[in-house]
């Protein structure tokens, strides 16, 4: 199926092109969505990292946010990492900024400090096992409820949740060469 | 074992800055402006390229305690300038907590032979050229981000275009060459022989290159996207034109929509006075800044 699957990446700002590399080499099409009707293409979405505040208020400003409020409940597959991952979260701690709030999860920004603190490291992902995961500026889950269900942890803080057509990584596994993570979003398609 | 400071890590927070525009700001207040119009980061400063070029003198690292209040000011990344060569301005900023250094031909040089040995750094640095050889040098010196020098504070787009077409009139002779010309190459462009065999592989700069120097309009910035740059600084343009939070954020939107026209027509629309700008013939070679760094 892989093959004729097309992914749409969010290309507002961010690690957009990493992702659509990333999607190419895994064998599935890929369209940069900017516009509307950009989602009536694909049969799943990326948002990448990059600025949460910066992508939200495009968001808002090009009519995309209620549309891909639409495409995620009629059940399109939509996985976000880092700041698309907290433009999905429910409940974001200390900010009311714009956000899609897709996902039953409350996310810390920056939890884990400035630039100066972003590492790589191995991490433990349950139905894939070990992957080298990325974190930048990275933020992480406090809590999740109802459907959500905790996917890793990185030294007891969530870093990885599914919910149903919904997922969610705190890290990059498109600046890695290691394609698990992408393996496993597109088998939710 | 977490790794912190690796290569991936620096070079990784400029791809995610990609597609985004780096404003200047002064205060606390300009940088919430720059926030909510969408910056992907802002760059702490004491003065804003243009005033530093009508006030003469030497120009320095700014006064930790402005740096500090923007840091606290807003959530996105804060970057900051050190003069070229000046490693203490830069231990000084990473103990900061400042997410990215400038090494930056704005501020006065601090050395007239070296640049700061960035790879002694956690914190990841972006420097300038005006070609790839200066582009490469940089890089082999530890830069995990490239941008244009242009000229800065002119609001002219002139000098940043010229700096965009060499390097990347010179990326494809690099990626044309057969293998056994290439350390001739590198010696020629004056940049270290390893990166030039990446570069003739790529078919481009390895780590992500934004355009800087003399960006005004949202034009200015969709001219610099189709040029090839993946993310804008602005420098100057944004606050001394005459609606700052309107400019910022259209060209936050001509930034993301560089190649449609119709968006670019719509978000040009009633942004007040740009920057005055300057011709750069009427600036003495010696004051050019972009003619800094070694």
């Amino acid at each position: 199926m892989a093959g004729k699957t097309t992914v749409g990446v969010l290309a507002m700002q961010g690690a957009f092109i990493e992702h659509e590399q990333a999607i190419k080499s895994c064998g599935a099409n890929c369209l940069q969505v900017r516009r509307a009707q950009d989602l009536q293409e694909i049969d799943a979405l990326i948002i990448p990292g990059g600025e949460s505040t910066t992508m939200g208020k495009l968001l808002k400003q090009f009519n995309l946010l209620d549309e891909i409020k639409f495409q995620a409940e009629q059940g399109m597959p939509i996985w976000g990492t880092c700041a698309g991952m907290i433009l999905m979260a429910k409940e974001i701690v200390d900010s009311n900024q714009i956000r899609l709030g897709l996902m039953n999860i409350e996310i810390k920004r920056n939890a884990y400090g400035r630039q100066v603190d972003s590492f790589e490291t191995d991490l433990e992902v349950k139905g894939i096992g070990t992957t080298r995961a990325v974190f930048i500026r990275a933020p992480y889950v406090q809590k999740v409820w109802g459907d959500a269900q905790v996917l890793a942890s990185y030294e007891d803080k969530i870093v990885m949740v599914r919910e149903n057509n919904m997922l969610a990584t705190a890290f990059h596994p498109e600046l890695t060469r290691q394609k698990e993570i992408q393996e496993y979003f597109l088998q939710m398609i | 074992m977490a790794e912190k400071g690796s290569l991936k890590v620096k070079t990784g927070l400029a791809q995610m800055l990609k597609g985004g525009v780096i404003m200047d700001v002064t205060t606390a207040e300009q940088a919430k402006i720059a926030e909510t119009a969408g910056a992907c980061a802002v760059m702490a400063l004491e003065r804003v390229p243009a005033d530093i070029r009508a006030a003469g003198g030497i120009a320095r690292m700014a006064d930790p305690t402005v740096i500090m209040q923007i840091m606290e000011a807003v959530t996105i990344p804060v970057m900051a300038k050190c003069r070229i060569g000046h490693f203490v301005e830069a231990q000084i900023l990473q103990s900061l907590g400042i997410d990215y250094i400038d090494e930056s031909e704005v501020l006065t040089p601090a050395d007239d032979k070296y640049h700061v040995n960035k790879n002694d750094f956690t914190v990841p640095f972006v420097c300038g050229a005006r070609n790839l050889g200066e582009a490469l040098r940089r890089i082999g010196e530890g830069a995990a981000m490239i941008r244009t020098k242009g000229e800065p504070g002119t609001g002219n787009v002139v000098e940043a275009v010229r700096h965009i077409r060499q390097v990347n009139d010179e990326i494809r002779w690099i990626s044309n060459l057969p293998k056994d010309e290439l350390m001739t190459a590198a010696k020629e462009l004056q940049a270290p022989y390893e990166l030039v065999l990446q570069v003739a592989e790529l078919k481009r700069l390895p780590v992500v290159n934004f355009a800087a120097g003399g960006i005004a309009t949202p034009a200015d910035a969709a001219l610099m996207m189709q040029l090839g740059c993946d993310g804008i600084f602005v420098g100057s343009g944004i606050f001394k034109s005459g609606d700052p939070a309107k400019r910022a954020q259209s060209i936050v939107a001509a930034t993301t929509y560089y190649n449609d026209p119709r968006v670019l027509a719509e978000v040009s629309r009633d942004l007040g006075e740009p920057m005055v700008g300057i011709d750069i013939s009427t600036i003495r070679p010696e004051e050019r800044m972009q003619e800094r760094g070694w």
